[in-house]
């Protein structure tokens, strides 16, 4: 692939760093990292603890803005972009997982897939429409009326990931997405996630350490002490090995 | 949004009923304390109140408060009849009489005197018999509590009989008067009769009473009488308010109930605004999640307003509507309770707890405006 097309439909990072200041003490979880990612396949972030992960994935997402350096998301500049135009942009091309699903307790499970929706615009009605088919599609058609706490945890996080494609958006963020879930629905998760990827072209990135899903990515980027250490590319175990979803 | 923040709101029932408990405790404080301050409030223009039919009231210049007794000449009644747009007008005596009670003990009494002819200004919730009662001879009417000040665990009833000023008089029917702070009875006559029974040195003209042309602001005759007879004209409601005024001013009452009201304002915002905080602060993952999903500050803002609006509406409802109940059994319970629960009362105590609810939602606000939308990556 040439490079431009990358920094076209990619993700492009440049000399990044960031910084936390904790009262006296600063904390350099990024220093001078360079990544480029293409869309349509499935991009693994891993490494030690404390190493900047999540850091980086929160400021490829324009949840967290950078010290210094450039990053470009889809062909747009987020490091001068104003907070508004982020939150936008969130709305509009970002879809999360997290760690612990994140969903909202109140909320039925076609609800909460309809959350981004709502968010950008659509009314209740539509989204909810929209939201029973992503549901399906990730196998919860006959949960779709169940609160979170009334679904497993591999339940939920299929929840989350229905929600955080629902809008269809062109960059896909999972923060740990298996490590609270147990093997089996690990494996469901990861088959989904990659299942997604692949069918969109879609920026996929999905930060972990649990070794049992590395066998789902094309490409492994490996992080140390705020900086890209290393990277593998394979050729995915892939998808064929059992769709069975309940 | 809107539909998602309700749920949010009502979906954690525990903390939304401590919510509601938060701000009914408030309202039930607030609209409780100002209702017995007005209930108090009330009772220093009673007398005021208690004397139907006239809607202005004319005295001396000098008068500034309804027990502020001044003399009037004997013509002002005629120079008030003079004024345009006065139907008519009559005088009324309000003075202190001395009775002698069949048992030999003396009683002071409030004592108003009412025209001869048409009994205007007399009172019109009889209990036992009747107004026009007062025109047989050396006749007077108590009220109720003065009944059974003086005559304790004695039927109501006429035929009573009182000395006043070395008069025989008859009590031939008992009203029933607004509270006042005096424990002293109360009692109508007519006005020829009044000067008799109270001693010489009050024998005098304190009012006129009069009552404005059909399709007249009784306050606009009132400043016309005034202006024509160099005499004070107030209208009803402005006479209660001149007294209350005073009362206000000059006694201590009003600095006590002010604080409570205020301090039922103050629990209340604590109570309240801590609830919807916790609340807030419960859920700040979720505004996090939200945020990070790229809701704008503006819709955030929305959906917390709705909420604390929404909890502040229903408190009010519920505290309003206990406050009331509360009302209704206190005073059925102790006849000596004040409370008195104007739409005054209701509209300040509904802005009390929207001022509660903006502000408690305020710190919600800014807590979750300054929250980092990237804490949603962080676990726990
Ligand atoms: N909000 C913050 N304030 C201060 N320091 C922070 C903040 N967020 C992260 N850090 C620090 O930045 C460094 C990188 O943190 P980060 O969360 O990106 O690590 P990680 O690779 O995701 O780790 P883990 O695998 O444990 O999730 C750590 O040293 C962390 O303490
Ligand atoms: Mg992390």
């Amino acid at each position: 692939m040439p490079t431009d097309v990358v920094k076209t439909s990619g993700v492009s990072c440049q000399s990044v760093t960031k910084e936390f200041n904790r009262g006296a003490a600063r904390v350099l979880a990024l220093q001078g990292l360079n990544l480029q990612i293409s869309p349509g396949e499935l991009t693994l972030i891993v490494g030690p603890s404390g190493c900047g992960k999540t850091t980086l994935i929160s400021l490829i997402a324009g949840t967290l803005d950078a010290t210094s350096g450039e990053i470009s998301v889809l062909g747009q500049d987020l490091v001068h972009m104003s907070k508004r135009e982020k939150t936008t942009f969130r709305a509009r091309n970002v879809g999360f997982v997290f760690q612990q699903f994140n969903l909202l307790p109140a909320l039925t499970a076609a609800e909460n897939v309809a959350v981004p929706l709502v968010i950008n615009g659509w009314t209740k009605a539509k989204a909810l429409e929209r939201a029973a088919v992503v549901l399906k599609s990730v196998g919860l058609a006959d949960r779709m009326h169940f609160l979170p706490a009334e679904l497993s945890g591999g339940q939920q996080q299929r929840v989350a990931i229905a929600r955080g494609i629902v809008h269809d958006p062109q960059l896909l963020v999972c923060d740990e997405p298996t490590s609270a879930i147990d093997a089996k629905s690990g494996q469901v998760v990861m088959e989904l996630i990659r299942g997604l990827a692949l069918e969109s072209n879609r920026v996929t990135m999905v930060v972990t350490h649990d070794q049992r899903v590395f066998g789902f990515a094309d490409r492994i980027v490996s992080m140390d002490d705020g900086r890209v250490s290393g990277e593998q590319r394979q050729t995915p175990a892939d998808a064929n090995h059992g769709t069975e979803q309940r | 949004m809107n539909w998602i923040a309700l749920k949010m709101l009502t979906g954690d029932q525990g903390k939304y009923y401590a919510l509601i408990c938060g701000v009914t405790f408030a309202c039930l404080l607030i609209a409780e304390q100002s209702a017995t301050f007005c209930g108090v409030m009330m009772r220093t223009t009673g007398l005021i109140q208690d004397i139907h039919g006239a809607d202005i009231w004319v005295m001396n210049s000098n008068v500034r408060y309804l027990d502020d007794l001044k003399a009037i000449s004997d013509d002002a009644v005629f120079r008030v009849r003079g004024v345009p747009g006065v139907s008519w007008a009559v005088n009324l005596y309000r003075g202190m009489g001395e009775a002698q009670l069949a048992s030999g003990n003396f009683q002071s009494m409030i004592l108003f005197g009412v025209d001869d002819a048409s009994l205007a200004g007399a009172p019109i919730h009889m209990v036992v018999g009747k107004v026009g009662d007062l025109q047989i001879p050396d006749s007077i009417l108590v009220d109720e509590a003065g009944f059974h000040y003086m005559w304790p665990g004695e039927p109501l009833q006429a035929g009573k009989v009182l000395e006043m000023n070395s008069h025989r008089v008859v009590v031939v029917g008992v009203f029933r008067a607004s509270q006042t702070f005096s424990t002293n009875p109360i009692a109508f006559t007519r006005f020829s009769h009044a000067i008799l029974y109270v001693p010489p040195a009050t024998r005098m003209i304190p009012f006129v009473l009069a009552k404005s042309a059909l399709g007249l602001e009784p306050a606009d005759v009132a400043r016309r009488i005034s202006q024509q007879t160099g005499l004070k004209a107030l209208s009803k409601p402005d006479f209660v308010w001149v007294t209350m005024m005073y009362y206000l001013a000059h006694t201590g009452v009003p600095i006590n109930f002010g604080t409570t009201v205020i301090l039922g304002f103050v629990i209340g915002c604590a109570v309240a605004g801590q609830t919807f905080y916790l609340f807030t602060v419960e859920n700040i993952k979720q505004f996090g999640t939200l945020k990070a999903m790229g809701l704008s500050d503006r819709r955030l803002v929305g959906m917390i307003l709705l909420q604390s609006l929404v909890v502040g509406g229903i408190g009010y409802g519920i505290g309003v509507g206990l406050a009331t109940v509360y009302g209704i059994i206190a005073r059925k319970s102790f006849i000596l309770l004040s409370f008195f629960l104007p739409w005054q009362v209701l509209a300040i105590t509904a802005l009390a707890i929207l001022l509660i609810s903006l502000l408690s939602s305020v710190f919600c606000i800014r807590r979750v405006l300054i929250l980092e939308p990237a804490i949603v990556f962080q676990g726990g």
